[in-house]
């Protein structure tokens, strides 16, 4: 996998504020998931530090916390480039080119998916699904959505993020 | 008078441009000084109009569409003439084909009110049905749903009524309403269009649902990949509460009800109910072995109903209209509407809410008006990654749970998925055991392993290793994750590989390997 770069000294680990973010979910039903959500929101992925203190804090074992974030696509177990771009891949996508318009992205930015280019700008990672499917083909980019891409739309969101 | 404008909220509409078209009127018109509003409702569902505009005149609303940002201004000159003409003039919405054959019982309001606006929500008959509902007893609230022959929406079709009165009869002190909005097939989009252009009516639903099985607590557990749903819904959930519509005392009724949203986190597999509750729970979204079923030992060990979004959302209106009038639509065992979801290559893509019954080619030539790359159709796709393929030599096949799977196929949650004569089946039969490979949970044999499996024995058919052989194992091998899978989705995934292999033998010819991506 490509090497990603810190892009932030403010998503470096900080236990007093993981601490805080745990502590803040303890009294609901079933905390993991919404915890391990605001943990990557706070620190731009998973820490490894974040689980020993999660299955401290919720009594369970770090076998389980590393169970539960590794089964989920979304958590990261390191920093995302400084640009995510999310590409459908899924049928209602394949059906107008994404197939196509995916290859045109890896060759472009030279990284397979879940990869991050070498001067850390941009993660390329594929998505079922963004429930755009009357839209197709679609796309998020740093959370905004694109729909109806074609060769010249993909083009120019990848020159927005691409030196 | 204000100018009164409407612009959609909606994901489909955000991702081709409705922010910048909102945004680009509202500059225009504050430089000119006209007071003006700009509503931001959901969408209507024609998609293939959006960013559709529209404007409120003395004789109802005209909309534009698909306006694009850089039409924008135009047609704010056009609607500042009397909504005038234009190219994109289209009219009263309610007069598009499209939507004036469709029947709107759950989607009247979508793309309508503005989605947080209680007032407009009640003003369009909101509230009607819990209204009523407060006013019944438990079972007799159930009885009105049994009534109703409202089934599952999320693509079992399981008597909805049946559901809750198992709940409502078990034992225990804490039961749950589970709303399972984890939508993540292709081709669907019809919880996301609710949550974002008409949250009240889910709330309203799972309310109902909670009051008739004695239920104090409901989550809606939906995909991170839904970011505009979410915070529609939880700007919802706080008005709702804020207003005594959830919390201790429902409507003054003296019954209790409470909702939170809880967020996947991209596994696909927590679409399956149990895996789902798995999920709420905090752990891996694996598959629970049924039975128990959840209605009797659900979420965190209670009995727990979980319905799909679209079946939440057909309760209001069969409390506030009546069961026997929900029943009138519909055919066969299939009552009541299915809001259908065109999409993929369609050149009239969007949301099509109608009675069970129409057939598969009037949706996709008629209604879809064929490919939007104008080639011929060559295959549609029923029911997402786990539903078959079917050529138009089946496009007589009524859409209606019993006659799909008739046909070897399923209606899962309504999307439909039409591909062009470009497409290459083996490669849909390939994508379709990969998706399943990787997305399978690991708790079953057959699905965790068997998928795997599948892929090598295709890429062998393709490469031209003892073809009649392979092909024979696959289709041993299929019937294996039929019978032997614990959920739907080792359990259905031979449906797109079966069909592609039955329907379109001539794609699985040998030739050089397919790329593994």
């Amino acid at each position: 996998m490509a090497s990603s770069q810190p892009r932030d000294t403010g998503l470096a680990w900080d236990a007093d504020r993981a601490a805080a973010i745990i502590a803040a979910h303890a009294g609901m039903e079933g905390p993991l998931l919404p915890a391990l959500h605001a943990l990557q929101a706070a620190f731009g992925h998973v820490p490894a530090e974040a689980v020993p203190a999660l299955a401290h804090a919720f009594n369970l074992s770090r076998a389980d916390v590393h169970g539960v974030v590794s089964f989920y696509h979304d958590f990261r177990d390191h920093l995302a480039g400084r640009h995510v771009l999310r590409l459908c891949r899924a049928e209602a996508c394949q059906a107008m080119g994404g197939d196509a318009l995916a290859a045109r992205a890896r060759e472009r930015l030279g990284i397979g998916w879940g990869e991050t280019t070498a001067d850390g700008a941009v993660t390329l990672e594929p998505v079922f699904c963004l429930g755009l499917c009357a839209c197709s083909p679609s796309a998020m980019l740093d959370g905004a959505l694109h729909g109806r891409l074609d060769a010249a739309a993909l083009d120019a969101l990848l020159d927005e993020v691409t030196p | 008078m204000t100018l009164r404008l409407f612009v959609p909220r909606d994901a489909g509409a955000l991702a081709v441009g409705a922010d910048a078209v909102a945004a680009r009127m509202a500059a225009a018109l504050q430089q000119r000084g006209i007071g003006h509003q700009i509503v931001r409702t959901g969408s209507r569902g024609l998609y293939w109009l959006e960013p559709m505009v529209e404007v409120a005149t003395p004789a109802g609303r005209i909309a534009y569409g698909p306006v694009s940002p850089s039409a924008a201004l135009s047609v704010l000159e056009a609607i500042l003439a009397d909504a005038g003409p234009h190219p994109l003039r289209l009219g009263a919405p309610e007069a598009i084909p499209f939507l004036k054959r469709q029947t709107r019982l759950s989607f009247a309001r979508c793309g309508v009110i503005d989605p947080l606006s209680l007032a407009d929500y009640q003003a369009a008959g909101g509230y009607l049905g819990l209204t009523r509902a407060v006013a019944m007893a438990g079972p007799a609230m159930i009885e009105t749903v049994l009534e109703s022959g409202l089934r599952g929406r999320g693509g079992a079709g399981f008597p909805t009524g049946i559901k809750w009165r198992t709940a409502a009869a078990a034992a225990g002190g804490r039961k749950f309403i589970v709303c399972n909005a984890d939508e993540g097939d292709s081709g669907t989009f019809a919880d996301r269009m609710i949550m974002e252009g008409d949250p009240f009516l889910l709330i309203e639903g799972m309310t109902i649902a909670g009051l008739a099985v004695g239920a104090s607590k409901g989550y809606i557990y939906t995909r991170s990949e839904y970011p505009h749903a979410i915070a529609t819904m939880n700007a919802a959930i706080a008005l709702a509460r804020a207003q005594g519509l959830l919390g201790g005392d429902v409507l003054g009724s003296g019954r209790g009800f409470e909702l939170e949203m809880r967020v996947g986190a991209g596994a696909y597999v927590c679409g399956e109910e149990t895996a789902l509750l798995d999920s709420i729970e905090g752990k891996r979204g694996q598959v629970r072995a049924k039975p128990p079923l959840p209605a009797i030992t659900g979420l965190f060990g209670c009995p727990t109903v979980i319905n799909n979004v679209l079946t939440l959302i057909a309760v209001p209106w069969i409390f506030s209209h009546g069961a026997g009038a929900y029943r009138e639509f519909g055919m066969g065992r299939s009552r009541g509407t299915m809001p259908i979801q065109l999409a993929g290559n369609i050149r009239h893509g969007g949301l099509y809410e109608t009675a069970f019954g129409i057939s598969l080619g009037d949706l996709v030539d008629d209604i879809g008006g064929g490919t939007a790359t104008g080639r011929p159709v060559r295959a549609v796709q029923v029911g997402g990654p786990l539903g078959a393929y079917f050529p138009p030599a089946l496009f007589d096949t009524p859409f209606d749970y019993e006659a799909f799977a008739a046909r070897d196929g399923l209606i899962g949650h309504g999307g439909i998925v039409v591909f062009d004569d470009s497409v290459d089946m083996a490669r849909q039969a390939r994508f379709a055991l990969e998706f399943c490979s990787v997305e399978s949970c690991g708790k079953c044999t057959p699905c965790r392993i068997g998928s795997t499996r599948g892929v090598e024995v295709l890429d062998r058919v393709l490469a031209g290793e003892n073809v009649a052989a392979n092909l024979a194992l696959i289709e041993d091998l299929c019937q294996t994750l039929k019978f032997g899978s614990l959920c739907a989705l080792g359990g259905f995934t031979p449906y797109p590989v079966m069909s592609a292999l039955t329907h379109f033998r001539e794609d699985f010819i040998p030739r050089r390997p397919l790329a593994a991506e």
